[in-house]
């Protein structure tokens, strides 16, 4: 006789009650078919640039197989630092203010531990990218949801961070552009949102890892703010810019005392992030840009395409400034997200990912990652087509405008 | 315009309307500017890529290094025209270095090959002499990998 074990009983609820990802039961589901084109991938179709992977080869060759500092190799940390001042003319110090992790997950499990304790709140958005809340409920906080929708063009205002606000608020994520609205924001909002985040004296976690990969206007990097340096946790990396999934590799850039609370915590949990997905960052920050340039005119020409074709079949769709996602409003169909999820994947071999898999905000919507090539992204949207048209009429479309929201434009003036 | 041709020159099937789109710009304006970029012959056609080693049937291709004695006036020009204009000859170009003009050759077996250098290429007047290479085999062609093009190797759903 064995003695079982009630696992259910020895787990930490905390770890027990969070939900399994929507999107993992979607996963299974679209593997067991065949002939499915998926437009449920999140992260690029491009394999990582050869000069990119020839030179994490020649690192082999020589031999850097070990461990590296646990901030990270600090060339890499200088050329990121370079970047950074670069793009957005902020000044870090590549010593301690920059902490290289494994991907911006890492980064982001690291910021909200080193931050939350139990009893705090953290504002984030929703819909938005599904590690946020999880992550915060595993440091014990409360994520608090800041609702944003298609008539807002999915962007948090400072009205709605104000109304949230409650004397346990300590964070802001912020996640523009976003996964998976595909929203960015303009500069002229962000200013509006930071003055609020100044009187209540909150602290701003800001994922821009798609940072790169905006259409419309110019991206505005939060730390670039009047005063919001001192206050803002950077996280970004190179999985989405660089093609680089992965090689798990990302950063966090801040004040030095918080990089190095965060460093505590990475130096007992990964020590540091993979040398030889560290030496193929260093290549692609110093020789990448004009292949990542080539990427984004490519998204960016199929983003058009993609809208084009919601137009036809008749379903609105938001106009994304940023990332490889569109984010096409489905009520009209009468079909709820995961409904009309599981039966395109039934009926026309296309996969999507439903919207409430990224919170109740996406319900009556889907994702649809445009990170494919023209040729499948035509059949797919062949096979939408006729898959919407026969439904089209049943229900109620909530949206009102199609296109382009006011406050994309928005962004657009403010930054050219 | 560079952004029109960069676009067909990965996908000649795409029509004026879709690359319009994907440029955001007028379907009209794109039909008229790819007319024109045909009539000025720097569009000069529309082709399909095909891997011959895959499709039975002898084919054999060679690149002939040619060296040249050139021409009062016409320099290379005119020898070069009355190479090209032979059907089996696939690319004529002028190099620099050690000899002048690399042609490609493509033929159905060896035999055609070698009897076209020897008794048609070789008998030119001017032509000082030739070095033939024959293609073993062809890996990359027109920024296209041939055998091995990387698959998809992504999970089908992630977030």
């Amino acid at each position: 006789m064995t003695a079982t074990t009630d696992w259910r009983r020895k787990l930490n609820p905390v770890v027990r009650d969070i939900p399994p990802s929507g999107i993992r039961r979607f996963f299974d589901l679209v593997s067991e078919m065949k002939g499915v084109i998926s437009l449920g991938v999140g992260e690029p179709d491009f394999v990582t640039p050869w000069h990119i992977r020839e030179s994490c080869v020649y690192s082999l060759e020589k031999g850097y197989t070990h461990y590296t500092s646990n901030h990270g190799l600090l060339e890499l940390r200088e050329e990121i630092v370079r970047d950074i001042e670069g793009n957005y003319k902020v000044i870090y110090n590549p010593l301690n203010e920059i902490l290289i992790t494994v991907g911006v997950s890492e980064a982001l499990d690291l910021a909200m531990r080193a931050l939350l304790c139990p009893g705090d709140e953290i504002l984030i958005p929703e819909p938005s990218y599904v590690s946020y809340a999880p992550c915060a409920a595993l440091s014990g906080a409360r994520p608090v949801y800041l609702k944003t929708s298609v008539e807002n063009g999915f962007q948090v205002t400072a009205e709605m961070v104000e109304k949230a606000i409650t004397p346990a608020t300590k964070v802001l994520l912020l996640c523009y552009p976003n996964n998976p609205t595909g929203a960015t924001i303009g500069r002229g909002r962000l200013l509006e949102i930071m003055e609020v985040v100044k009187r209540y004296d909150l602290i701003v976690i800001s994922d821009e890892i798609y940072d790169k990969l905006t259409y419309t206007g110019q991206h505005t990097c939060i730390p670039s703010l009047p005063d919001m340096r001192e206050r803002t946790i950077l996280l970004n990396g190179f999985s989405k810019s660089y093609a680089m999934t992965g090689w798990r590799v990302g950063y966090a850039a801040g004040n030095p005392d918080f990089i190095g609370a965060m460093k505590k915590i990475h130096q007992y949990t990964a020590l540091c992030a993979p040398i030889t997905g560290q030496f193929a960052a260093l290549e692609a920050l110093k020789n990448g840009r004009s292949q990542m340039n080539n990427m984004v005119a490519h998204y960016n020409r199929r983003r058009r395409l993609v809208l084009q074709a919601f137009e036809e079949m008749g379903l609105p769709c938001f106009e994304p400034g940023g990332a490889f996602y569109a984010f096409p409003d489905i009520t009209g169909t009468g079909l709820s997200s995961e409904e009309f999820a599981g039966e395109l994947l039934k009926e026309a071999r296309v996969a999507v990912v439903p919207g409430n898999a990224f919170g109740e905000q996406g319900e009556g919507f889907v994702r649809c990652a445009y990170a494919t090539s023209v040729e499948e992204l035509s059949e797919a949207f062949q096979r939408m087509g006729r898959f919407v048209r026969r439904r089209l009429g049943r229900g109620k479309i909530l949206t009102g405008s199609f296109g382009k929201p006011e406050s994309v434009q928005e962004g657009i003036c403010h930054t050219l | 315009m560079k952004e029109i041709l960069e676009i067909l020159q990965t996908d000649g099937r795409l029509t004026p309307g879709q690359i319009a789109t994907m440029l955001n710009r007028d379907e009209a304006e794109v039909a008229a500017t790819i007319k024109e970029l045909e009539e000025k012959k720097i569009i000069l056609g529309y082709f399909t890529l095909i891997n011959w080693d895959k499709v039975r049937g002898e084919r054999v291709s060679a690149i002939i290094e040619v060296k040249l004695a050139p021409q009062r006036e016409v320099g290379f020009d005119a020898i070069a025209e009355r190479i090209y204009r032979f059907p089996e000859v696939g690319s004529v170009r002028l190099m620099s270095g050690s000899y002048d003009l690399s042609v490609m050759i493509n033929g159905h077996t060896l035999q055609e090959v070698a009897y076209f250098v020897s008794n048609k290429l070789a008998t030119i007047e001017n032509v000082i002499s030739t070095c033939t290479h024959f293609v073993l085999k062809t890996y990359k062609y027109h920024s296209t990998v041939l055998d091995d093009a990387e698959e998809d190797r992504r999970l089908v759903v992630t977030p």
